[in-house]
């Protein structure tokens, strides 16, 4: 019996982790989201990175984030959802 | 009718009361005596002893001897404290009670109010209910060490947060404990005054400094601040916390020596528990969604009070929309401290060039519009300042002007050197004369603390998140609850 109790300062979300998805056993077929955070130079880097993709027999599609500096707004991750298979997220500076 | 003494040995008025008490017995009264201290006092009239004095805090007694008086249906009709002939013979009925003793004597403050128990007392009577998960700490097991293991720090110990301590906490605020100030970034969690009263407890706080803290709190939740992209940037800077009028004072701040500095209990808990919140309530640790290259130790805490000795300067919050009289916050994207050094200017003129040469090297010296900065001036450096007459505008004008720079200079690729500003940028931002300022409009922040003694200030830089000057911006706020 513990006679010494203090309160959780946390949210107390913690909660149960989620499992992630397993990555696609082929490529072939997935459609990928490119989503730029909109810093700079990200999407010269999506410039690049999209031809070895479509190379390689993936079709791409691309989003953008209105500004890096906040989360993305719920319709880009909606529409991500329901465009994509997969998606990558450039970080570029 | 019936009536409950309340008395303690230590009180001179209840010994001198005794007499009164045992001939209100002896009428015939229906009289229970409560003692507080002695169990066995008075002897003579066989006490009740209010041990963990929930009685006495249940019946609000704040002076002993308090006697209440009961109506047949158990209502109250009358209480008096202390010691008044008139008083005790009028609630008694008894025209002669206390023959002999003075008219009138003073009561003592009752044990069941004394500094440190009310809060005890309320959580044992049910009348403070926190909600925040109880956890156990094993017998064996050290509080401190149950804090770190559990995620709960900043690295440094924490105060084990209690329900004492966090009961007397909440006593700094009159905000009710369930009410939500905000949803901390960024997992958006809904932060409650209890909350905020746990981690400013692990903190260090005092309760007094809850409003300047919830007041933080609410100024960083504002959309501008951007305070999820602040938590999680790559680039060095943290929440800053600038204090501004009477608060400062009344919970004992720091703007003078060593403003910046260590040593003062409000500047470094609230800094400190503003943190914790981000931490803790919200998810935002570092190495995780928190991805700073570096940091900087600002990011354990970081606030300040500015100093406001002289009527002549326009206070910060002042001059950002806060009324005065009025306490204020400010809240900053801050990088680290740099220390600007120049004991030979002499003139204002003199001193706004020198200033600008150190402010141009924020985030870097190539790099124009592209963050927000503090400069904390101090007094002997505002001393050149104020014997031009120079005071807030002046300052804030000299150095807009001391900060221009022909834009070539800070092109790309100029001077053999590829860093810089793009042709758009130059394009976008130079003025007619082919000038760039260093900042945007704005951007730069003055305020004054520190010691004297040298002609040292210091320059904070900003947050490189501040060049998208629309979406980032420091907020000033007054506090909602001075």
């Amino acid at each position: 019996m513990a006679s010494y109790t203090m309160r959780d300062p946390t949210a107390e979300t913690s909660a149960v982790l989620r499992e992630r998805r397993p990555p696609p056993a082929v490529l072939a077929g997935k459609r990928v989201a490119l989503l730029s955070i909109s810093k700079e130079r990200s999407d010269e880097f999506m410039d690049a990175l999209e031809p070895l993709i479509q190379a390689a027999g993936v079709e791409t599609i691309r989003f953008k984030k209105p500004t890096h500096t906040k989360p993305a707004p719920e319709a880009i991750l909606q529409g991500i959802v329901e465009q994509a298979d997969l998606v990558i997220e450039a970080l570029a500076d | 009718m019936r009536f409950v003494a309340i008395v303690k040995e230590d009180c001179p008025t209840c010994r001198l009361a005794v007499p009164a008490l045992a001939e209100m017995r002896a009428a015939g009264l229906a009289l229970d005596v409560v003692t507080q201290d002695n169990p066995a006092f008075p002897d003579s009239l066989a006490p009740r002893h209010d041990a963990d004095l929930l009685e006495s805090h249940r019946l609000g007694v704040e002076i002993v001897p308090t006697v209440v008086a009961y109506d047949d249906g158990g209502a109250e009709t009358a209480r008096i404290y202390g010691w008044n002939t008139a008083e005790w013979r009028a609630l008694s009925g008894l025209s002669g009670l206390g023959a002999g003793l003075p008219a009138n004597m003073p009561g003592c403050g009752a044990l069941n109010v004394m500094p440190g128990v009310v809060e005890r007392l309320a959580l044992a009577a049910g009348e403070i209910n926190l909600h925040s998960r109880e956890i156990a700490v094993a017998d064996d097991a050290d509080p401190h060490e149950v804090a770190y293991d559990r995620g709960w720090t900043d690295g440094l110990p924490v105060i084990p947060p209690t329900d004492l301590r966090i009961a007397r906490m909440l006593t700094g605020t009159k905000r009710e404990p369930d009410a939500v100030v905000g949803l901390i970034p960024p997992n958006l969690s809904p932060l409650t005054v209890e909350k905020a009263a746990v981690n400013a407890v692990m903190a260090g706080c005092r309760p007094e400094y809850m409003p300047l803290l919830l007041g933080a709190i609410e100024t960083a939740l504002e959309p501008e601040f951007a305070m999820h992209g602040l938590l999680c940037t790559l680039a060095f800077s943290g929440p800053m916390i600038i204090a501004n009028g009477p608060v400062r004072r009344r919970i004992g701040m720091n703007s003078c020596g060593n403003a910046l500095g260590q040593g003062n209990r409000a500047n470094a808990t609230i800094g400190r528990a503003f943190q914790l919140i981000i931490r803790n309530v919200g998810g935002g640790r570092p190495q995780e969604i928190d991805r700073a290259i570096l940091g900087h130790p600002g990011k354990y805490t970081f606030c300040f009070a500015e100093d406001e000795s002289d009527p002549e300067w326009q206070p910060l919050a002042q001059a950002r929309g806060v009324p005065a009289g009025k306490s204020g916050v400010t809240m900053f994207h801050a990088d680290g401290v740099t220390g600007f050094v120049d004991q030979q200017s002499r003139t204002p003129d003199e001193l706004c060039r020198s200033l600008g040469m150190q402010l141009w090297s924020v985030n870097h010296p190539r790099l124009a519009r592209w963050a927000n900065a503090v400069l904390v001036l101090s007094p002997n450096h505002y001393d050149v300042f104020k014997a031009a007459g120079w005071g807030r505008a002046e300052v804030e004008a000299g150095l807009i002007q001391a900060l221009k720079r022909p834009v070539e200079t800070k092109l790309r690729g100029y001077d053999g050197h590829p860093l810089g500003i793009t042709p758009e940028q130059a394009e976008m931002y130079a003025d007619a004369d082919g000038m760039i300022d260093k900042f945007h409009p704005g951007g730069l922040y003055v305020v004054r603390a520190g010691g004297p003694g040298g002609l040292m200030s210091a320059v904070i830089a900003g947050w490189t998140g501040g060049r998208n000057n629309a979406e980032v911006r420091p907020v000033t706020r007054a506090l909602t609850e001075e």
